[in-house]
């Protein structure tokens, strides 16, 4: 039965509009036998990679930039400027820039779970710092964070769900973000709604084989990729540790120069190159401590978010298949399914058609961004290798220099 | 200095084998030791061929022994100095087992090269205790040992004292002896951090090898990722596995620096032997002068220094005339004899001066040269290294390109 409160989801995959919030569609049915006329832009954006720059399919664009400190009475915080730049619609300004701290990142990424429970929503960079005394003011952290955060607010920008939140509108333009956090769940959409109301205790008997597979996926991709952190952190540490010989090392070279005649020049030659070496050292670890290792824990963060999703979604199943049960059980000789149970296989459909799309979109995503990453650590070690090089290329000539009459 | 007379010239020494033996200790129990293969070639023909002359085995016993011979007989020379006894300044990695291969072989190079270095050394070359140890086997010990060398040795305990009581050393040599002592300092450090530096690097080139195996890991759930990461775990392996060569070679530039360390101590040996002959000229001057004096005061009849014969006299009575003639003529006997002496050991300490520094400065040369050498070839070392860092993360990149 139509229900003009039928959930507006979109269970077309792959398909998507910016008119397609507002399509009320006929429910039951498997999700690909709607039709629902994609534009050829939408369509073209969703299979375009996310780092095109071709500006024609974009029609969003935010950044992350500008931090500053900010003292009070209360509290020292940063807060980061936001700058949207958009021909959409939905905003009422070509262009918007606001100032936001990381609590309101938290409050948005809040706000877009709830709301959008069925998509994957991207992860936040650590709230607490939790090893050693990291300086929350420092340079270092402050431009990770940014970084993070820009990384952040340009996946919502992608997803072509997400950024249409109505959370997310508000976030990017308004003056006043506290007055409107007051307001509380005014917002909510209808699928957010009924999907909050689905609370446990319902048990699913077995996941489908895509969801396995991707629940297989994720736990496996976690595993490797919590090992990968760990060779990172001991490769830096052994690197950190190999820098501070060699701080000792290249000032003995020095002392040398100092007892002898014809030598001094060459013996201090080989302790300048040393000191070069070192400094090029502390950049690469500084680099990769900066650059590569958030980038992993984000992704580890991301996968345990998306598993968590999974989750839901297999509550939503299993709440679907035991009213079924039940209807079944009672023996009612009602040709119709009824009402309820048929807001909760549409509500498992959306689910199902919306994770999936996201998974792909994520894997995407996941395949630039690594191969982005890794090219980038390689890159840095390249560096440092052509940095040492030269250094030492270049005192070769002093070296074999004669020396003339002392 | 020509290099006409060079044994070296003539013939060509190698240290070519090393191999392990068990014998019988003088107290007759067993030990296990190394034996080293000494191959002698005479360079006569005019087209350089050799001819093999001599070879026979020694162990490293026989070396020291040799060198404690040309220690004593050639005190004013910087005697090129042996390999180290046992392994020292060893990085983690590096055995400090005597019997390890790779010890070993690096003492087969490092005797080989004392032995060059003896050879190609304008007075040391021909020394004839130096050709029997490269040509006569059996008995050559009791050869060396018949020269009497260890008598003739100076004590220790001599040679610290004239270094404490010496007035007047030249100072060039006390320059050349603070010059060693900072030498050596300086050089042990180096090797000190210089190992602490290998063993660090290994750790970070080895750790890299863990992403060969988690990498091929993730490329097992990857679909269109899983070939780049594959390949790209191979590289991984093969920068972790390059380290070993890579520190093996910069093992020769630390015993290069070895061998120089141990001159500093060659150095200080003749500076000692220096302090020694110069106090021993003093003393022998101050001898004669102060028997000058006793002659003198007994000539004209005062008394300005002590003696025991002065004492007995006031306290058992004068001696006569004739008695102090004697005494006077005795006393002339010694101070003409003292005189020759001081002469001989004037000329002695002159021209031990005039030779030892002549060999020093030969040997300062060749230590600019041989570390000037050491240093091109460690950056060469350095160079490479970079050169190998450089490709394998460029195949990295290629490999994570294609992901």
């Amino acid at each position: 039965m139509q229900d003009a409160q039928a959930p507006a989801c979109l269970p077309v995959p792959g398909l998507w509009s910016s008119e397609s919030r507002d399509l009320i569609l006929p429910n039951g049915g498997t999700p690909a036998g709607t039709s629902s006329p994609a534009s050829s832009s939408s369509l073209l954006n969703r299979l375009q990679l996310d780092d095109d720059i071709d500006g024609e399919t974009r029609d969003l664009f935010v950044t992350v930039d500008d931090p500053k400190k900010h003292v009070c009475t209360m509290e020292t915080y940063i807060t980061y400027r936001i700058t949207t730049k958009s021909t959409r619609v939905e905003f009422d300004l070509p262009e918007y820039s606001v100032r936001r701290r990381y609590q309101d990142f938290d409050w948005l990424r809040n706000k877009l779970e709830e709301s959008q429970p069925t998509h994957l929503i991207p992860p936040l960079p650590e709230k607490f710092v939790v090893k050693g005394v990291v300086d929350r003011f420092s340079e270092e952290f402050v431009e990770t964070r940014r970084k993070a955060l820009d990384k952040f607010l340009k996946r919502i920008t992608d997803h072509p769900v997400l950024s249409f939140n109505e959370h997310f509108n508000v976030f990017l333009t308004a003056k006043d973000l506290n007055a409107y956090k007051k307001q509380g769940m005014a917002l909510l959409t209808r699928v957010g709604e009924s999907v909050k109301h689905v609370t446990g205790g319902y048990k699913l008997r077995s996941r489908p084989l895509e969801f396995a597979a991707i629940g297989d996926y994720l736990d496996t991709f976690a595993l490797k990729l919590g090992t990968i952190d760990r060779i990172a952190q001991r490769i830096i540490k052994e690197e950190i540790e190999y820098l501070v010989e060699l701080r000792e090392y290249g000032p003995v070279y020095s002392t040398w120069s100092a007892l002898e005649g014809e030598l001094a020049e060459p013996l201090e030659g080989v302790s300048a190159c040393i000191g070069n070496c070192s400094a090029a050292l502390e950049e690469l670890t500084d680099d990769m401590t900066e650059d590569f290792l958030p980038v992993l824990r984000e992704y580890i963060l991301y996968s345990d978010s998306m598993k968590s999703v999974l989750k839901k979604r297999d509550q939503v199943q299993a709440e679907y298949e035991a009213k079924l049960e039940a209807v079944a059980l009672r023996k009612e000789d009602r040709p119709k399914v009824p009402a309820d149970v048929e807001k909760c296989q549409d509500r498992m459909e959306c689910f199902n058609a919306d994770l999936k799309a996201d998974m792909e979109r994520w894997q995407n995503n996941k395949r630039q961004d690594f191969r982005q990453l890794l090219m980038g650590m390689a890159d840095k070690n390249i560096q440092y290798y052509e940095k040492c090089l030269m250094a030492w290329e270049s005192i070769i000539p002093l070296l074999q220099e004669k020396q003339e009459a002392k | 200095m020509t290099e006409n007379n060079f044994l070296l010239k003539k013939i060509e020494i190698s240290v070519s084998e090393a191999e392990k033996r068990t014998g019988r200790t003088a107290m007759n129990m067993q030990e296990t030791y190394t034996a080293y293969l000494i191959e002698t070639r005479s360079v006569e023909h005019a087209d350089g061929q050799s001819v093999l002359t001599d070879a026979l085995w020694r162990r490293y016993s026989e070396f020291e022994l040799l060198r404690n011979y040309l220690l004593v007989y050639y005190p004013h020379v910087v005697v090129p100095p042996l390999p180290e006894k046992r392994a020292e300044f060893v990085w983690h990695k590096l055995s400090a087992d005597n019997m390890d291969p790779d010890f070993v072989e690096r003492r087969r190079i490092g005797l080989e090269n004392f032995l060059l270095r003896v050879a190609s050394h304008p007075v040391l070359c021909r020394d004839k205790i130096f050709y029997l140890f490269l040509t006569q086997e059996g008995n050559w010990k009791e050869t060396v040992n018949e020269t009497g060398f260890q008598l003739k040795a100076d004590s220790r305990l001599k040679a610290l004292n004239a270094t404490f009581r010496v007035k007047n050393p030249d100072k060039r040599f006390t320059e050349l002896k603070h010059y060693s002592d900072e030498l050596q300092s300086v050089i042990s450090h180096l090797l000190r951090v210089r190992a602490r530096v290998a063993d660090r690097l290994y750790g970070v080139y080895k750790v890299h090898g863990n992403y060969g195996r988690v990498f091929s890991e993730w490329s097992a759930i990857e679909k269109e990722m899983g070939d780049g990461l594959q390949s790209a775990g191979h590289h991984m392996d093969v920068y972790a596995a390059s380290i070993d060569d890579i520190l093996e070679d910069e093992e020769h530039y630390a015993d290069q620096l070895k061998e120089y360390l141990f001159y500093a101590e060659a150095l200080r040996a003749v500076c000692r032997k220096h302090e020694l002959m110069q106090y021993d000229l003093e003393m022998a001057a101050q001898d004669l002068a102060s028997k000058k004096q006793q002659c003198e005061e007994l000539a004209t009849g005062t008394v300005r220094t002590f003696s025991l014969k002065g004492m007995t006299t006031k306290l058992f009575g004068q001696e006569t005339p004739e008695q102090r003639e004697a005494r006077i003529k005795v006393l002339e006997e010694q101070i003409k004899e003292g005189e020759q002496q001081l002469k001989s050991k004037n000329l002695e300490g002159r021209e031990f001066v005039k030779n030892a520094w002549a060999d020093i400065e030969r040997f300062k040369e060749q230590k600019n040269r041989d570390l000037k050498e050491a240093l091109i070839s460690y950056a060469v070392m350095q160079i490479s290294m970079c050169k190998k860092g450089i490709q394998v993360w460029t195949n990295a990149k290629e490999c994570f390109s294609k992901m």
